[in-house]
């Protein structure tokens, strides 16, 4: 097997700015196929981003981002679109098209890109909801769902046609306790069970650190550390032990950048 | 609040000036890609059936009601100035022209404008925001295609109909009030109307404005909702936009159109 096909993705001298701001800069991150890889960081350091150029929503300023073995930058908009068929993404607000039901919703993939008949598309989109517990929710449209209930049936529609690469935005988001679980669970379940690649961006530490086989600490536009979830628990990188403390203030402080406190206070109103 | 240096104005103005620049270079890309870019949904034709439902049969009644009254205005307003000549029969041919050349494009258009347009920029809008449509382009499939596009050509097939319909209730109106209410010979009303407006320059000019306006409202419409900031504030401007930009373009590209066909030189 080729380093390419040993790898789901591989970011090779990534750098992206956004008018004069780098959000990162010459980043190499590699994902191994069949596994979980997180993406953590602070808020705001670029996750969703990065999860964007491995979607190629967004084209890379310099670098290459290699998806099974291919260079998406590189790509016309008509082959991008066929690559998009492997990936999957599930989306931070789960993203349901508002006037479609559930069903139609998981169906939606199979109907676009398959010419299944429809006692098919009816046993894989049972299977998928099967999968995620909501096959009893078929009937219902998005506006009736809560939210960790939205994010499940997004998860049976991003894995409605089976991709290879399955990308989680910020999945723990927002959740309550319950669905929190679950959605573990099932991450862990469908990497498992499928042999899916799955790629989870979040901040939540101990959720994600339960789930990943290996994770990517990303701030200051740059990867700040790596390695499993016990290295890097103990590892004695400040910054990274901040992150995985939790510590309110440290290499990154708790204070904006701001001039001196008491000058400022003394300066009145006339700034 | 921040103070700013002159030249940092200036600078402003500058950018200001670029980012005009930059959207008409995105909004003709956009176009272009919508209606002339490989398609890969094989010609969605229930998708336009559904666009054509919401943008043009829901704008109907407005439409009709407003067709109406503005007839009535106009054969009210029209009596009154030429029964002082005693030419009041010229009242349908009055009602008629000035429906089929000008009103009617034009009060059409501002409607729609109002009504569809705002609807449209407001929709996709918010699914910008809700990541709709970056899920349609991970799912594989262009949301140029899937939502842009019919659309569009829901929006440049109904304002034109639209504008017909105006028209035909507009001028039933002004005879209702004309012929039923105030009195004028029916005879008359209709064949002072019959023997002044001819298809070709009347009709014809009027859904050629229609045609025109159609473009440029939905083009507007559509292209705003898709290049909104994807926030609640994002999405209020595109609708205001929307509105006043489309609204402004169809009084300017009227004047323009106006001249060529009946202008005389």
């Amino acid at each position: 097997m080729s380093a390419a096909n040993a790898n789901a993705v591989e970011l090779k001298g990534v750098t992206f700015k956004r008018g004069e701001r780098s959000i990162f800069n010459n980043v190499d991150i590699v994902i191994p196929r069949g596994k979980v890889t997180a993406i953590m960081g602070p808020s705001g350091c670029g996750k969703t981003t990065l999860l964007r150029l491995i979607a190629a929503q967004l084209k890379p300023t310099r670098g290459e981002v290699w998806v099974s073995g291919t260079n998406l930058p590189t790509l016309s908009r008509r082959e991008l679109f066929d690559m998009r068929k492997q990936m999957g993404v599930l989306f931070q607000s789960g993203a349901l098209f508002t006037d479609l039901d559930v069903f139609e919703n998981v169906a939606f993939p199979l109907r676009v890109h398959t010419k299944l008949p429809e006692e098919m598309i009816r046993d894989i989109v049972l299977m998928k909801l099967q999968a995620v517990g909501l096959r009893g929710a078929v009937e219902l449209m998005p506006e009736e769902l809560s939210g960790g209930m939205k994010r499940r049936v997004a998860l049976a529609r991003a894995i409605a046609l089976d991709p290879q690469i399955l990308m989680y935005d910020e999945p723990f988001a927002g959740q309550d306790p319950i669905a929190m679980g679950v959605l573990v669970q099932l991450i862990r379940l469908l990497t498992d069970a499928l042999g899916i690649t799955s790629i989870v961006v979040s901040h939540d530490l101990a959720e994600t650190a339960s789930i990943a086989d290996y994770i990517y600490v990303v701030g200051d536009a740059q990867v700040l550390g790596q390695g499993t979830p016990a290295e890097l628990h103990e590892s004695t990188n400040p910054r990274i032990r901040q992150f995985m403390k939790g510590a309110a203030d440290g290499p990154v402080p708790f204070h904006f950048p701001a001039p001196a406190y008491a000058e400022d206070l003394l300066r009145g109103s006339d700034a | 609040m921040r103070k700013r240096s002159l030249i940092e104005r200036v600078r402003l103005v500058g950018e200001a000036g670029m980012n005009v620049v930059a959207a008409q270079g995105r909004a003709t890309l956009f176009l272009f890609h919508a209606l002339f870019g490989p398609s890969g949904l094989d010609g969605r034709f229930s998708l336009l059936i559904k666009q054509l439902y919401s943008i043009g049969v829901l704008s109907l009644a407005i439409v009709v009601v407003s067709g109406v009254f503005i007839g009535m205005v106009l054969a009210l307003q029209g009596y009154s100035i030429l029964s002082s000549y005693g030419s009041e029969q010229a009242v349908g041919q009055m009602v008629a022209l000035t429906l089929l050349r000008e009103l009617g494009p034009v009060v059409t258009a501002l409607l729609f404008a109002g009504r569809a347009g705002s609807a449209l920029a407001a929709e996709i809008g918010n699914m910008k925001s809700t990541e709709q449509l970056s899920s349609l382009e991970m799912i594989g499939v262009d949301p140029l295609k899937y939502i842009v596009a019919p659309r569009l050509w829901a929006g440049f097939i109904s304002l034109p109909l639209l504008t017909v319909i105006f028209n035909v209730v507009g001028i039933w109106g002004g005879a209702m009030v004309a012929v039923d209410w105030l009195g004028v010979y029916e005879g008359s009303f209709w064949a002072n109307m019959q023997n002044s407006v001819t298809f070709s320059t009347d009709v014809l000019n009027g859904v050629i404005k229609s045609m025109v306006f159609a473009v440029v409202v939905t083009w507007i419409a559509v292209f705003q909702g898709y290049d909104c900031e994807p926030t609640s504030e994002g999405i209020s401007r595109a609708t205001t936009r929307t509105v006043v930009y489309a609204s402004l373009a169809v009084l300017g590209l009227d004047f323009i159109l106006t001249a060529l066909m009946f202008g005389d030189f």
